[in-house]
């Protein structure tokens, strides 16, 4: 029972236009034991082909649903599709057959996890788990994958790949590991990689390795790739487009200089504000704890840990507009972000 | 590597000094004489003391048992009081009949009760799995002598399709072993439903799913490797427990086994007998010991290492 090679819509890479990857309005519920929660409330972003977008925000944000939602990864039945679309390359993945998606993951889209060492199968050698893409998806022999598996584990920066192929995923460093993660997620030339906070089970010394070797991936292969992570320092030097999420709502969105050095909504602010530099005594972390999402504030999900929440955030929702006076991509769902912005000196 | 021969062979022959010292303080506890048993209710007093003298069960049993242990080292494992030559000649003759029994009854067991756990796994919480998880209840909870009297009534007295006891064609070979293998396959097959269910949430299934593979490649071998390393475990566990089972379903089934040769040679206080049988039982159970836990490090390579 093989899977259809390449899906028909897929035939000719680039005759498209339009983004690569266009998720829009896209609704995702959970059911839980105390009702259904909105995990994921009406987000829309496109990503490029060959561009760097970092999606960003706190546990329970819904980025990393988001993500699932793409690769078609949603938990069943729990998980539920609302409403929205996830186009890739043109075609709209949720009016196909889970089958179409399935064919595209591995190929077109590929995705790197967070903890290296529970994503990797433990009882099969790396060499076999980076070639299996190739040897199901294209019916080629172990041989040949095994050896595409070493290429592939050079190119990541495994040293002696030679030797190493043959190990298993235990007998790798946590490091080592992501980076076998790495080689299996690009053995196939994916066109999107989307990496759920790759560097977030590693040591900090290891992260900043990980997150330019795949900055240089990129760079080599033109692979469009969605950063997913809390950390915003990571991602800072290596993506073009940050996207910023809070309780299942994209908050703030635009060139990641942009959102960086002119934060146009608290939540952003905020975020910059817990991250580590060099002129700062001590972090400032953003009070208060993420909502639940079973129970979101009304209005604004953010106003009850906003220093700016008035009784318009209290009750109107905001939705995301040009962040004022600032460059066109530059968006932000804050009612008041002309005085964020006015605030923001860092 | 030779050390942990060295180990486990030590480890086999404490265990199997252990059963035979166990069944040989037993079987003197048990009321009765073999003597007795042996020349029946009309013999004479002398007749019964010079028997018992030449039995050498004048002895005192501390005596009787160091006398047993040296013998045992020579592999002179005493004579049958009853059916007379060497005990463990008739033993090993009547092993083929209990092995065929339990392997198939292990097969039995292993095949369907991992099949239908895949099933119920993959179809959990539909009918299909409440079905399979119902029945492996009940049959779980059946004792196997009453599975197999009934079996015995319906099959072979009732409908007359297959023979209810004896040995010598695969008709005779079907009924004692289903009787047999019924409990374990349920428990095999909860086993496998709870494990693959906790697999199929591990990181490295949603990986599967991510590069691609199809829906029946992330079930084998991606989760059904990981699921089977504690069912592996567990089954050469229980084979011992099958072992034992063959006891009861040889009477049932009048299987010509060492089960059956044991329990008719406890009525003749057989002495020998019964000693070879536990001894030949407890060495089978210690070798599919070893043999599981050579498997687990070919199933899991994280124990491999740790040796």
């Amino acid at each position: 029972m093989r899977l259809a090679e390449r899906p028909t819509g897929t035939a000719a890479p680039g005759t498209r236009t339009g983004p690569l990857l266009r998720v829009q309005d896209l609704s995702v519920s959970f059911a839980t034991g105390s009702g259904r929660l909105r995990a994921v409330d009406g987000v829309s972003f496109d990503v490029g082909a060959g561009e760097t977008v970092a999606v960003l925000g706190e546990s329970g944000s819904g980025k990393s649903v988001t993500a699932q939602t793409v690769m078609g990864l949603l938990p069943r039945p729990a998980g539920r599709i609302d409403g929205g679309s996830v186009s890739f390359d043109g075609v709209d993945l949720l009016d196909r057959p889970d089958s179409y998606t399935r064919a595209l993951c591995g190929t077109d889209i590929a995705m790197i996890f967070q903890d290296p060492l529970s994503s990797l199968n433990p009882v099969f050698r790396v060499g076999t788990q980076i070639g299996e893409t190739l040897r199901r998806r294209r019916g080629v022999s172990r041989r040949k994958a095994r050896e595409h598996a070493i290429e592939m584990m050079h190119r990541v920066g495994i040293p002696a790949p030679e030797k190493r192929v043959d190990d298993y995923p235990h007998q790798f460093s946590g490091g080592m590991r992501q980076r076998v993660m790495i080689a299996m997620a690009l053995s196939m030339n994916p066109r999107l990689v989307i990496a759920d906070e790759p560097t977030t089970a590693l040591d900090v010394t290891v992260q900043a390795q990980i997150m330019s070797l795949l900055a240089d991936l990129q760079r080599e292969e033109g692979m469009a790739l969605v950063l997913i992570t809390h950390d915003l320092g990571v991602v800072a030097d290596v993506a073009d487009r940050a996207i910023l999420m809070y309780a299942g709502r994209v908050v703030e969105t635009g060139p990641i200089r942009e959102v960086y050095d002119h934060g146009a909504h608290p939540y952003s602010v905020g975020l910059m504000g817990s991250l580590p530099t060099g002129d700062q005594d001590r972090l400032t972390p953003i009070t208060g704890a993420p909502p639940d999402l079973r129970q979101l504030p009304t209005g604004c999900s953010f106003h009850p840990r906003c220093a700016f929440a008035t009784d318009r955030c209290r009750t109107e929702e905001p939705v995301l507009r040009p962040a004022p006076d600032r460059p066109q991509a530059h968006l932000t769902a804050c009612h008041h972000a002309e005085e964020v912005l006015a605030d923001g000196i860092r | 590597m030779v050390a942990y021969i060295v180990r486990r062979l030590l480890f086999a022959a404490f265990v199997m000094w252990g059963a035979v010292t166990i069944v040989f303080i037993v079987l003197r506890m048990v009321p009765g004489d073999p003597a007795l048993v042996m020349l029946g209710p009309d013999a004479s007093p002398d007749e019964i003391a010079a028997l018992r003298e030449s039995l050498g069960l004048t002895e005192p049993i501390p005596q009787q048992y160091l006398h047993y242990l040296a013998s045992s080292v020579r592999l002179d494992f005493g004579d049958s009081i009853r059916l007379g030559g060497d005990a463990m000649g008739h033993v090993l003759e009547r092993m083929p009949m209990t092995i065929q029994l339990s392997v198939a009854a292990l097969m039995f067991a292993v095949v369907f009760g991992i099949g239908f756990g895949i099933v119920a796994a993959l179809r959990v919480n539909t009918w299909a799995d409440r079905v399979i998880t119902v029945t492996s209840l009940v049959t779980h909870s059946l004792p196997s002598f009453w599975v197999g009297l009934v079996l015995i009534l319906m099959l072979a007295r009732g409908l007359q399709l297959l023979p209810s006891g004896g040995a010598g064609s695969f008709a005779h070979l079907l009924l004692p072993a289903f009787a047999l293998a019924l409990p374990f396959t349920a428990m095999v097959m909860r086993l496998t439903r709870s494990g693959l269910l906790e697999v199929i949430n591990e990181g490295y299934i949603a990986t599967a799913r991510s590069k691609g593979l199809s829906e029946r490649v992330v079930i084998f071998p991606h989760a059904i490797r990981n699921a089977l390393i504690p069912i592996v475990t567990v089954v050469g566990l229980y084979f011992g427990a099958i072992l034992g089972g063959t006891v009861v379903i040889e009477t049932v089934f009048a299987w010509p086994g060492v089960g059956r040769l044991i329990v008719d040679s406890i009525g003749f206080r057989d002495y020998g007998v019964v000693q070879s049988g536990i001894l030949v039982i407890a060495a089978i159970f210690v070798m599919i010991n070893l043999i599981v836990d050579i498997l687990y490090g070919y199933l899991d390579p994280r124990v491999r290492l740790a040796r």
